[in-house]
């Protein structure tokens, strides 16, 4: 098996509420390797979404380490947590998250923006993510102008435009009818067989049956981590 | 918590990094976002922007009529020469009214003699020319047309001195006033009513009966409203007509007979007005002065007046630095005002895009690169409020100069001013907003809905 491209070691994640402290996560441990279909699943408060923060780097860990492509990501400063957002990982949430006022073109471009990449090598990637995903006749749309399942496609295309070491997804059918929930989970599959490793989070069995690692937390623990 | 230590990592953004996120490409590209953004609420932009319009323009267009009219003030003080002193003879407070009615035998004798002015030419030095004139008021007529006019009797060098030229012919000359010949020089306003369709030059007008030869006309005088030169009838007098000093001697003598509300009234007047030159601009205080005194110790009454155009010059300036300072202050406090209205309307962007913010901060944005996102709106904001103001501001002068007939000056530097005030407005009162968005945690952000 190839090198891991994410390693947890260790990682503990304490709020302090008040007077309580609240243990997120009590020492997770667990690699990710290259072309993984992970679902992680569990109860709510078992610390699913502080997991998906840390794993996101939109949150340190409190103690323990996390390489992201052998790189140390747990110390670094908010610039180069920034960085590596846009440069190694890619998002797609359960509400989707595109800027209103963006075309889907726009949309899908945002993570290169911040790169600084020049326009027209952004414009064309993103023309063709938004082919990729069955968009090329919406790309001039506003969000609005979309159904969910569109705007969740518009979403995977701009989690692909920085060719991510890893995509993300949370809850990412939870707001969308089966009909349409179905075609994501689809792509995703696709996704995955073209070799991209992706994580998701959801409640749902029938997700996490087309993953093919399977992680269950409860309490701020792993509980079961299986691969099927 | 979390929010808590974002915020002191926001405060130590190096300028540096806030300027890299605007390079060229990424200014343009930002701009264009910011724009976007702008125009999505129209309607709260304008408004905001509206604030920021109103102070510059107001600020501009103030400056503009101020500067007008000062300038207006200063032109017609300087008409009268700064180097100049102007003696006045009026009459005495306590003999304006009659003392009883009907017909009244004393002749009223006051103001500026021949005396005073042989003291004053002999004993104060500095003092280079002195120009005498007598006043009389008089009906002008050629053939059946009258003017009501003031006939100055006065000395040939007057032009020079009052910086007042002749516009056609000449004025009279040292000979003329020797022969005490009948030559008068016209005022230029008066000429349309005198000679509708004819050059006056080389005519005659009749003044009491005696005649004199026109031989030239003045050209038009730019005091127009004569405020600060009040006048003994208190009505403004534009109409002039110049004859020599030794001919008005010789027609009308010492005593002035004047028809007034039903009776008569005899004057003695030597000098109607006298007009000092000072050799030297740094002089004329001190020589005005010495004037004061000269006039005080020889006149028992206040029978004369003194006007020391150089004193109304620096009063006039002193004037409008207050008025300028009034201005400036107004100015600021309005655009103060549209700075907090930029800030409020901002605040309340951000919070309303915290979500957008939030997504931004996932998608790989730094804080600076948010900082950049929401200064570069309010900037837009205020410099196309800055723009427009500047705009209306130009305008609004001309506008009034067209309908009210008041002079304006917009000068280069009052728009400038405006136009930076109100960008560092923008940058200002952005600032605190832009921070409070980029400080943001963008957990926190992602789930705000």
């Amino acid at each position: 098996m190839a090198d891991p491209i994410l390693q947890f070691r260790n990682v503990q994640k304490t709020y302090q509420m008040g007077e309580v402290r609240v243990h997120a996560l009590r020492g997770i441990t667990f690699d990710i390797f290259p072309g993984d279909y992970i679902s992680i699943m569990g109860p709510s408060g078992c610390g699913k979404s502080t997991l998906l923060n840390v794993l996101g780097c939109l949150d340190r860990p409190t103690s323990g380490n996390y390489l992201l492509g052998g790189e140390d990501v747990s110390g670094m400063d908010d610039d180069a947590l920034s960085a590596v957002r846009g440069s190694r990982l890619g998002f797609v949430f359960q509400s989707y998250n595109l800027i209103q006022q963006l075309t889907v073109l726009e949309n899908i471009e945002i993570p290169l923006y911040y790169q600084g990449k020049p326009e027209d090598e952004t414009r064309e990637r993103a023309r063709v993510l938004a082919t990729k995903v069955g968009l090329a006749d919406r790309l001039d749309h506003k969000p609005f102008e979309l159904s969910g399942g569109q705007q969740q496609r518009v979403a995977i295309a701009r989690a692909l435009v920085n060719d991510p070491l890893l995509i993300l997804a949370d809850e990412p059918t939870g707001n969308l009818d089966s009909v349409s929930g179905v075609e994501i989970l689809r792509l995703f599959d696709e996704l995955n067989s073209q070799g991209k490793t992706l994580i998701i989070v959801t409640h749902d069995t029938t997700v996490s049956l087309r993953a093919s690692r399977s992680i269950r937390l409860r309490d701020g623990n792993i509980e079961s981590d299986v691969r099927q | 918590m979390g929010t808590l230590k974002a915020m002191s990592a926001s405060n130590s953004i190096p300028l540096h990094k806030l300027v890299e996120g605007l390079s060229p490409t990424r200014l343009r590209r930002t701009l264009r976002l910011g724009w976007r953004s702008l125009w999505l609420h129209r309607l709260r932009s304008l408004l905001t922007v509206l604030g920021i319009v109103f102070g510059v323009c107001s600020v501009i267009a103030m400056l503009a009529i101020g500067e007008g009219a000062s300038y207006e003030a200063q032109e017609q003080i300087k008409n009268l020469g700064s180097q100049n002193i102007i003696l006045r003879s009026t009459k005495p407070p306590e003999e304006q009214k009659p003392t009883d009615k009907g017909s009244q035998s004393s002749v009223l004798q006051y103001g500026i003699t021949y005396p005073d002015v042989h003291r004053i030419r002999s004993t104060i030095p500095g003092v280079s020319v002195v120009l005498p004139a007598r006043n009389i008021r008089e009906y002008v007529w050629h053939i059946s047309r009258r003017v009501d006019c003031e006939v100055v009797g006065t000395v040939p060098w007057y032009p020079e001195m009052r910086n007042h030229q002749v516009a056609q012919g000449r004025f009279f000359s040292d000979a003329d006033m020797q022969e005490r010949r009948s030559v008068c020089v016209l005022g230029a306003e008066m000429v349309p009513s005198l000679f509708p369709m004819e050059s006056p030059l080389g005519k005659h007008v009749r003044v009491a009966g005696n005649y004199y030869q026109v031989i030239g006309v003045m050209e038009p005088s730019s005091r127009v409203g004569k405020t600060e030169e009040p006048q003994e009838s208190g009505r403004t007098i534009l109409n002039r007509m110049f004859i020599p000093l030794e001919t008005a001697k010789l027609r009308y003598g010492e005593v002035l007979m004047r028809r007034r509300s039903g009776s008569f009234e005899a004057e003695r007047v030597q000098l109607h007005e006298v007009t000092i030159k000072v050799s030297s601009l740094e002089n004329v205080p001190g020589v005005a002065d010495a004037v004061r005194t000269v006039l005080e110790r020889n006149h028992k009454k206040k029978d004369y007046e003194i006007v020391v155009p150089l004193e109304l010059l620096k009063r006039a300036e002193r004037t409008k630095q207050i008025f300028n300072i009034v201005l400036g202050s107004i100015a600021a406090i309005s655009l103060l005002v549209g700075g907090i209205g930029i800030m409020n309307i901002m605040l309340a962007s951000v919070t309303e895009r915290t979500r957008e913010i939030g997504i931004r901060r996932a998608l790989g944005a730094r804080r600076h690169d948010i900082i950049s996102q929401f200064l570069v709106e309010t900037v837009l904001l205020s410099g196309v409020g800055g723009v427009l103001g500047v705009l209306l501001g130009i305008a609004i002068p001309f506008i009034v100069t067209y309908a009210a007939g008041m002079k304006t000056i917009v000068t280069l530097w009052a728009p400038l001013l405006a136009f930076t005030i109100s960008a560092m407005v923008g940058v200002i009162f952005g600032i605190y907003p832009a921070f409070r968005a980029a400080s943001m945690d963008p957990v926190e952000a992602l789930r705000h809905e």
